[in-house]
């Protein structure tokens, strides 16, 4: 009876972790939400962009934390290049108050972001493209189709900044879309916090 | 005297409980092979994650429990090698926490989350439960007796590791 239960348990394990969201290659579909300055951003705000570095991150978790200057380093490098980094808070205030849009905004200032950091109300969007942690990001770059998810994980394989030999995947992706071509590694395991979603039952 | 040596005793003892060290992958891995029959149940989490530390009593009791072979928890902390003085050993000492705590000691994440199991997201809390060569991991939180009716089949060979 007990082997029976465990094969069961297993058996719901897998199916918990079946893939949603976008895999690479697939088409992101736009958004319109709410940045820090209380204007609503969208991907087609950005004429000139040839791509975007999506960041699904929060205010609370250490992970994200750590990654705040180089998400800002990032946007500074990139965005003149046509590769804006925009940012998506994918935490629910109700369960995670520190999350608060009111928080965000005390965060972009006290941090100075240079870059869009948008709230991501009822995580429609989160759950959209497949974010499962913070800091996870996702690498679109325009094509003919549309916004083409290129990258989707990790900034890098660094979160301390104590790996003499790390390799920086998100740079490592835009530099290669630059050039004409495709990501040598399309794919990396995010690493960081997990999302904090709403509540069943809660209204907000 | 007594008095004296009651005292040194309670002092070594809370003085080892809030021991924490850093650990690689490595160490772990020689620590698992020299374990002869010792069931290794080890389980990743971190202070700023609030299902592992939810889930950290299941552990916590298994050390108490009846087992016929020997079995040994280890709680290895995703938290940054930074925050052992600032945030591991006070959560240690604060949760009063007998089991071995220990802090991940790898530089790269993504190789170093290959290496524990390739199937792991990242996610925690995840448990890797190991004896001599054997493995079983567990990329979940174990709801209430779960964890003590897995370690326990296990342990006594209903359940091949």
């Amino acid at each position: 009876m007990r082997k029976v239960l465990i094969v069961c348990l297993m058996m719901l394990g897998i199916m918990a972790k079946a893939q949603n969201g976008y895999q690479v290659g697939d088409v992101a579909t736009d958004f319109n939400l709410k940045n820090v300055d209380g204007k609503n951003v969208s991907l087609a705000n950005y004429k000139d962009a040839k791509g975007y570095i999506v960041v699904f991150t929060c205010n609370t978790c250490p992970v994200a934390k750590a990654y705040q200057s180089r998400v800002e380093a990032l946007h500074k490098e990139y965005g003149p290049k046509g590769y804006p980094v925009i940012a998506i808070n994918t935490n629910d205030p109700g369960t995670s108050p520190g999350d608060s849009y009111e928080n965000m905004q005390k965060l972009a200032k006290e941090k100075n972001f240079s870059y869009a950091y948008l709230e991501d109300p009822n995580h429609i969007y989160t759950k959209k493209f497949g974010a499962t942690k913070t800091p996870h990001t996702f690498v679109l770059t325009k094509t003919a189709k549309g916004n083409e998810v290129a990258y989707i994980g990790a900034i890098d394989n660094d979160q301390e900044e104590v790996n003499a030999d790390k390799t920086t995947y998100v740079k490592a992706a835009v530099n290669s879309l630059l050039q004409g071509k495709k990501p040598e590694i399309t794919s990396t395991k995010a690493v960081g916090c997990s999302i904090k979603w709403k509540k069943e039952g809660t209204t907000k | 005297m007594k008095y004296v040596f009651t005292f040194f005793l309670i002092c070594t003892f809370s003085f080892a409980n809030a021991q924490v060290k850093l650990l690689t992958l490595s160490e772990l891995d020689r620590r698992i092979a020299k374990g002869k029959d010792t069931t290794y149940v080890i389980n990743f989490w971190a202070t700023w994650c609030g299902p592992c530390v939810a889930e950290l009593p299941s552990f916590e009791k298994l050390k108490k429990e009846y087992f016929k072979r020997p079995v040994k928890v280890i709680l290895i902390s995703m938290d940054f090698k930074s925050k052992l003085k600032s945030d591991v050993i006070p959560f240690v000492k604060k949760h009063k926490l007998k089991s071995e705590v220990y802090v991940i000691n790898e530089a790269d994440q993504q190789a170093f989350i290959e290496k524990v199991d390739k199937k792991w997201s990242g996610s925690i809390p995840a448990t890797l439960v190991a004896m001599r060569t054997r493995r079983l991991f567990f990329e979940k939180e174990f709801a209430n007796n779960e964890l003590e009716d897995l370690v326990k089949n296990i342990v006594h060979g209903d359940y091949k590791l």
